[in-house]
């Protein structure tokens, strides 16, 4: 196993600490994989974050972009990186060196609650545990790439994966779309044609013959069966939201480059629970580091330092949302809920308002509740099971909108649905349109048709043109991209030389 | 230890150069971090490459925020969708903090790689100045060095066994306290004025004058890093020019022609009289939409060849793109001074290309 500072001992009084806080966390029930501590200088941490938490990725620019960002961003004062952990068995986690005492205490609390979160939570159910293992053998293969063919070549195949990283199905590792799909595409083969009804009017018996005229028939036959035939031969079966899948299998690719789509697919596999997951999983372990360092391990001394530190994490920014802070408060809330049993349709139906504000049933099923919670949400049903209006109006939560006559951001209603709907929209599927494959032998030949799903919010035109620019240099044949611009469909087309638009039909 | 991202960060760095993969040049943002001073905001420029994705545009598009305010109420640009990219982010957050004026410069010059200034050394003048830097145990209270007494103050309890990890209380006393103290020191000084001046006329719209803002802000910082005292004169000018307060600079529009020279004329008289060459340095600014009267080209040429640069270190022009103006006169002056050392021209399209004129200016090293 590759580890960063093999080379330096991991202090004994770190493992004292670590010691303390693992059992104090084991105690309130939380449960983790192995968890390994090492402690990094600043650039090293940097150099870890920029690789998204692993000691050894692919070449690829991007990483040295993120590292920039990150290192300057510290030396400039400006930011600074508290905690970073990765879901991996056993999992690894960093500390940074010139931190004070307490602080690493407190990030070996908030640790725990994400590495429970990773093992507990079903949506990292299909996630590798030994991607440490994964990304270095990536790496390896990738370099092997660059070495063949050049680092050029290789990276700028890489660009155009990562431009449609995002199309994936992120629900796939828990449906099993096509299996279903093939199995009944076989059962139902070959139907026989129905007696009835194939196209003939209802009429009198004398009038038969006029109305459903035998030649008709048999041409309205003939059409159904050349329809039937035709939609066999559609291609994929089903619309096909893993658009990185469909690639890797159908796409003209050199071997190298089919093995980089894949390398680049599992990852954004691995990496999107994290995202799917990002309000609860925070919110998880700000809870527990808050409970463990109260509760536990605060001495006077320490107090202050520990209240600064915990109030920056959960600050709120004027007019934006800290995962961290609607996280931990929400978790806090269902606690508080299920512990004075304000939850189901008695609590929901009860119209007097004081014994509503002063309901408590004892039930003591807070902690309970919030353990089952984080086993199976994820933001999206988080938000939408336990947001409630009084929470909302707790929190000063808005919902803002683009305002085209005034060119910016504006706060748009404090309203419950409105807002729960803004948020819902902003979680779904990342936050990113989604896009499937429509058709992989358009027009019959062999050009790939891609449908947007079009909720309200139109595409960013120049992004758009240029990730169709990107699919094409995988697809290698022209690409549409179907959508809604302007409250008017429009097709999107890049045929390998130029850009073409067509509205509602007509072209432009 | 020699780290594995280095590769990275250089073949990054290179991109961001242009010396490979041009195909990615125009996803390059300069993309912001935000730094605090005094009570203003100032971006710290980062270079960004977006890879292209498939993204909900602004228009029908918000999200869900937390704070004060009425429906209505505008939001600051830079609010991102929460939950968005992928990825295992680390758990940062950005710390608000003060960047002085001299750290600000310092960044400035790094990011644009500007050389240093040379002040021309004819003249420099020896000057006294007080600075703290002493440490005595007498003073007056308000010169008390605060962390050293307590620093003294807890050494001092340590040593006598009074004090208590578990109750950390440090009380100075009288013999705990230090103060600073001061000692004249001498160095020379070298003085410089920037003058600018910018056009006002009709075509110029508040747009424009939004990127002179930013780019004289900016000129400002770097060039107060590298002088002890700088000078600031604004000139305004239509078919006539004025010399104006810094308010009224940026704030006044009028109507009607352009005559360049006019500022020329007037920033002469300004240096003639208040700052001589030999004790300044001379930084002359102008901005304008390029739209000046015809037969003013040669008297504007004429003025800067004869006058103006033969006192100024530095002579900027810098030229908005105006939806009006024909933007002809950087090309006269391309011709007729292109070669003059201490010239410096750039045309400034929009706010993204204020960065890279800021680096034509300040570029010479004058």
């Amino acid at each position: 196993m590759s580890t960063i500072s093999a080379h330096r001992p991991y202090p004994a009084e770190f493992r004292r600490m670590q010691d303390e806080i693992e059992a104090v966390a084991r105690r309130y029930g939380l449960d983790f994989f192995e968890t390994i501590f090492e402690v990094l200088t600043y650039e090293e941490i940097s150099e870890v974050a920029a690789f998204g938490g692993f000691p050894n990725r692919y070449p690829h620019w991007r990483f040295g972009m993120e590292y920039e960002e990150l290192a300057k961003g510290y030396s400039y004062g400006l930011q600074k990186i508290y905690e970073m952990v990765i879901n991996n068995d056993p999992c690894y986690a960093y500390l940074l060196e010139c931190n004070a005492m307490l602080d690493q205490k407190l990030v070996m609390a908030h640790v725990y609650g994400h590495c429970d979160f990773f093992k507990n939570n079903i949506y990292f159910g299909h996630t590798s545990r030994k991607m440490m293992d994964g990304m270095a053998n990536h790496a390896n293969r990738v370099r092997g790439y660059m070495d063949k063919h050049g680092v050029d070549e290789v990276e700028t195949f890489i660009d155009a994966c990562l431009s449609i990283e995002d199309l994936i199905d992120i629900h796939s590792p828990g449906i099993k779309r096509h299996d279903d799909k093939l199995r009944h595409v076989a059962l139902a083969a070959e139907p026989e044609e129905e007696e009835e009804g194939s196209g003939r009017f209802k009429s009198k018996d004398y009038m038969d013959e006029f109305v459903n005229p035998r030649v008709a028939l048999a041409a309205e036959r003939k059409r159904r069966i050349d329809d039937k035939k035709h939609a066999k031969h559609k291609f994929p079966e089903l619309s096909e939201r893993d658009v990185m899948l469909f690639l890797v299998d159908y796409a003209p690719l050199e071997n190298w480059q089919r093995d980089v789509l894949s390398i680049v697919r599992d990852e954004a596999y691995y990496f999107a629970p994290q995202a799917q997951t990002k309000i609860m999983n925070e919110g998880w372990a700000s809870y527990w580091h808050s409970k463990i360092m109260t509760t536990h391990g605060l001495t006077s001394a320490d107090v202050v330092d520990y209240a600064d530190h915990h109030s920056g994490t959960v600050a709120t920014h004027p007019g934006r949302l800290n995962p961290y802070k609607l996280g931990i408060e929400l978790f806090r809330d269902i606690e508080e809920r299920w512990n004075t049993g304000r939850f189901g349709r008695e609590y929901d139906e009860c119209d007097d308002r004081r014994s509503k504000a002063n309901w408590d049933k004892q039930l003591g099923l807070g902690r309970q509740k919030i353990f089952e919670v984080r086993k199976v949400y994820n933001d999206v049903t988080f938000i939408d099971e336990f947001l409630t209006p009084e929470f909302c109006r707790h929190q000063k939560m808005f919902s803002y909108a683009f305002n085209e006559d005034t060119d910016q951001y504006e706060i748009e209603s404090r309203e419950f649905e409105k807002l729960k709907e803004r948020l819902l929209f902003s979680l779904t599927n990342f936050g990113r349109p989604i896009i499937a494959v429509q058709d992989g032998n358009y027009e019959n030949r062999g050009e790939l048709y891609l449908v947007h799903q079009h909720s309200g919010v139109d595409l960013k035109m120049d992004y758009a043109e240029d990730t169709i620019r990107n699919l094409h240099k995988l697809w290698t044949r022209p690409i549409h991209l179907e959508t809604v611009f302007d409250d008017k469909p429009l097709v999107l087309t890049f045929d390998g030389k130029q850009h073409a638009k067509q509205v509602g039909g007509e072209n432009k | 230890m020699v780290q594995r991202i280095q590769r990275d960060h250089s073949r990054f760095r290179q991109i961001v150069r242009g010396k490979i993969k041009q195909e990615l040049k125009k996803y390059i943002s300069h993309g912001e971090m935000i730094g605090k001073q005094g009570g203003e905001l100032v971006s710290i420029p980062l270079p960004q490459i977006e890879i292209p994705h498939f993204r909900y545009g602004s228009r029908g598009n918000g999200g869900v925020g937390q704070g004060e305010g009425d429906v209505g109420t505008p939001l600051g640009p830079g609010q991102g969708q929460p939950g968005a990219g992928a990825g295992n982010e680390p758990g940062g957050h950005i710390l608000e903090v003060d960047v002085s004026l001299d750290e600000l410069a310092e960044i400035l010059g790094e990011e644009l790689e500007l050389p240093r200034i040379e002040p021309r050394g004819k003249h420099t003048i020896n000057e006294q100045k007080d600075r703290y830097t002493g440490i005595r145990q007498t003073g007056p209270e308000s010169l008390r060095h605060f962390k050293r007494t307590y620093k003294r103050a807890l050494r001092r309890q340590i040593a006598s066994n009074t004090y208590n990890p578990e109750m950390p209380i440090v009380i100075p006393i009288r013999e705990d306290k230090l103060y600073r103290s001061w000692k004249p020191v001498e160095r020379p000084e070298a003085n410089a004025v920037i003058i600018y001046m910018m056009d006002v006329s009709g075509s110029m719209t508040d747009e424009q004058k939004e990127i002179v803002r930013i780019e004289a802000f900016w000129i400002d910082t770097w060039l107060r890093s590298q002088y002890d005292g700088i000078e600031t004169r604004y000139i305004v000018h239509d078919a006539e020019a004025a010399e104006v307060d810094r308010e009224t600079f940026y704030h006044t529009r009028e109507s009607g022609g352009t005559r360049i020279s006019s500022a020329y004329k007037l920033c002469d008289k300004l240096i003639d009289e208040h700052f001589h060459p030999a004790e300044w340095n001379i930084y002359a600014l102008h901005f304008s939409d390029g739209d000046n009267w015809g037969e003013d080209n040669l008297v504007c040429m004429d003025t800067l060849k004869e006058k103006l640069l033969t006192k100024a270190n530095l002579f900027c022009y810098g030229q908005v793109e105006s939806p009006y103006g024909s933007g002809q006169f950087i090309r006269e002056l391309q011709n007729n001074l292109g070669g003059a050392e201490n010239v410096a021209l750039a045309e400034i399209g929009d706010k993204e290309a204020i960065y890279d004129s800021i680096k034509v200016f300040l570029g010479k090293g004058k």
